[in-house]
């Protein structure tokens, strides 16, 4: 599984050059560079040596548990807080150094989507509108284009702080996308929402999803699954796995298969017997049946080796399922290595 | 200049979105007219003067300056609004400043509210107006200067009580040193006299408008928003 790591752009620092940077921003088309980024906290790391590339038009899923360092990795790409070490590149731009320009290319969603309670929605766009440096003569179109998109039409004229969290994070969304960034980041944008409302958001990111770079941080799977093309999962402030959810899974992934059989068979024995199968590295009983875990991959030349030690052994066979791998396996697997 | 300008209407509009603008500015005028009418005893002695206004105004300004600022930058920390704030392609001076201005516009507006006062009472006698307009300059510059700590103070924590006792806490020590001031030992006394808000008030509301006391209230507020703008920097360093 390829990881998609590039050589390290060392240019020098305060380097002025535009043409040279414009050239190398082209060539890179790399709209988010991160490259051994760390970030201290005394003694405690909550983000270390991670680096990744975000090419353009990706729309990237960071998961892994609560404390992994999503959240302090984009807080350093959108210049919220400092690394203590490593570089952070938007567009070419460094985080630290081009910080006005960095926050000019992209749209912020943080967790928790902190809004100003006492406007309106129509005021809060146009105080983001003007913020995010929108030529008045073109505010007012943004802020429509944004409430169609957004779905903000009903409530332009609600406080904020009495909108339901469904149209809050839509104002969220709205304020991040008013100034048509290329990248926008979005910390957990459907934490808090019942099923209905985070069905509204997903596909919401997904239309935006198609003409921007989109980085968005969750711990819910299914969002990320749905919408995201690649994955970065973290864990303990480190980069365990990069790639494709069907890369990642099948990298990390273990096929199996489940199997039940009549009560007469003895589980010592089974298991005993299926274990010794090729292509078997273990077999284990469980309340719903015995579980096969595979080496490779499930064919039909493994099935006829378990049909044959079914039948061999005088078992009566009930049910025989492929066990498919989820990324919420995998994510178990991987986070929880490590732990007593 | 634009980011200033918007950061500043917002600011002033939210002040007037709550109950507690109208509200800390009706207190201000309660307190100062009761400060002059009962303590200055203004009727009592029949002189037409905001003699006692004037001498009791810094006091009452360390409480309601205070109160007016200590939302300014403490209740963005807290309610998370500041990470979307400082996100935006906006300089945490043009933050700072805006702010500021925004703060200094509702103090100005109870200020000038209280030329309620003078003018009643140039009814009842001969007011001496230059005294007053100086007195009222001298308000808007100790005000500004107040404004400032404050600000500094809102920048300091993230919770509003603590930001209005540290800004009250450096106002009111520093006009206590000027009260203070004939019990200084006079080797201290020039030093205590020049930090000292209210000696440099006290020049002003005489009347008398010199440079070095202007420059004092100016370096001061530009120095309180240095230190803001740093505050709030400082979550980019290491």
């Amino acid at each position: 599984m390829p990881l998609a790591r590039g050589s390290a752009t060392s240019r020098p620092v305060g380097s002025a050059n535009s043409n040279r940077e414009l050239a190398m921003e082209q060539a890179t088309d790399a709209m988010i560079q991160v490259e051994n980024l760390s970030k201290r906290y005394g003694a405690k790391y909550a983000v270390k040596g991670i680096s990744f590339r975000v090419p353009r038009g990706q729309v990237l899923g960071f998961i892994g548990p609560n404390g992994a360092g999503k959240t302090t990795t984009m807080k350093i790409l959108t210049c919220y807080i400092a690394p203590t070490s490593g570089t952070a590149k938007v567009t070419g731009l460094d985080v630290g150094q081009r910080s006005l320009e960095v926050r000019q290319k992209i749209g912020y969603l943080p967790e928790d989507t902190p809004l100003y309670q006492d406007l309106t929605v129509l005021e809060f766009l146009q105080f983001a509108a003007a913020l995010r440096q929108v030529e008045v003569s073109k505010r007012t179109d943004r802020i429509r284009s944004v409430a169609k998109v957004c779905g903000l039409y009903e409530v332009m004229g609600e406080s904020v702080g009495t909108l339901s969290k469904g149209y809050r994070q839509r104002v969220g969304l709205a304020q991040a996308m008013i100034h048509d960034p290329p990248i926008l980041i979005l910390d957990e944008p459907t934490a808090g929402l019942d099923p209905n409302q985070i069905v509204e958001i997903r596909e919401l990111i997904k239309e935006v999803g198609r003409k921007k770079t989109v980085l968005l941080s969750s711990h819910i799977l299914p969002i990320v699954e749905a919408t995201c093309g690649r994955i970065i999962l973290i864990s303990r402030g480190e980069l365990i796995a990069d790639g494709t959810i069907e890369d990642v899974v099948r990298e990390h992934g273990q096929q199996s298969l489940r199997l039940r059989l009549d009560d007469a068979a003895q589980p010592e024995l089974v298991t005993e017997k299926l274990s010794a199968l090729d292509g078997v590295v273990g077999c284990s009983a469980g309340e719903d049946g015995f579980q096969i875990n595979l080496e490779g991959d499930d064919d039909d030349e493994l099935r006829r080796r378990v049909h044959a030690c079914v039948t061999d052994n005088n078992w009566t066979l009930l049910e025989l399922l492929r066990r498919s791998t989820s990324l919420e396996d995998v994510f178990r697997k991987l986070t929880s290595a490590g732990k007593a | 200049m634009g980011n200033t300008l918007t950061i500043f209407r917002r600011e002033l509009g939210s002040y007037f979105n709550s109950p507690v603008g109208y509200i800390v500015v009706t207190a201000f005028l309660v307190g100062v007219a009761y400060l002059w009418i009962e303590v200055g005893q203004v009727f009592v002695e029949g002189e037409a003067t905001l003699r006692g206004y004037f001498y009791w105004a810094p006091f009452i300004f360390t409480l309601f300056v205070p109160a007016v600022t200590m939302r300014l930058l403490a209740e963005e920390k807290n309610s998370g609004t500041l990470e979307i704030l400082i996100t935006m392609p906006v300089r945490d001076w043009e933050v700072v400043v805006g702010k500021f201005l925004a703060a200094l516009a509702v103090i100005t507006v109870a200020i000038l509210l209280t030329l309620a006062f003078p003018i009643t009472l140039s009814q009842f006698g001969d007011l001496d107006w230059g005294a007053v307009v100086g007195g009222y300059l001298g308000l808007l510059l100790l005000a500004g200067a107040y404004v400032a700590i404050g600000l500094m103070a809102s920048s300091w924590t993230s919770d509003q009580v603590v930001s209005f006792i540290i800004a009250w806490g450096i106002t009111f020590s520093l006009w206590l040193f000027g009260k203070l001031l004939p019990l200084m030992p006079s080797a201290l006394a020039p030093v205590v006299e020049y930090i000292s808000l209210d000696t440099h008030f006290g020049n002003i509301s005489k009347g008398v408008i010199d440079s070095r006391d202007i420059i004092y209230y100016l370096s001061l507020i530009v120095a309180c928003l240095f230190l803001a703008v740093q505050s709030l920097d400082s979550r980019r360093w290491k």
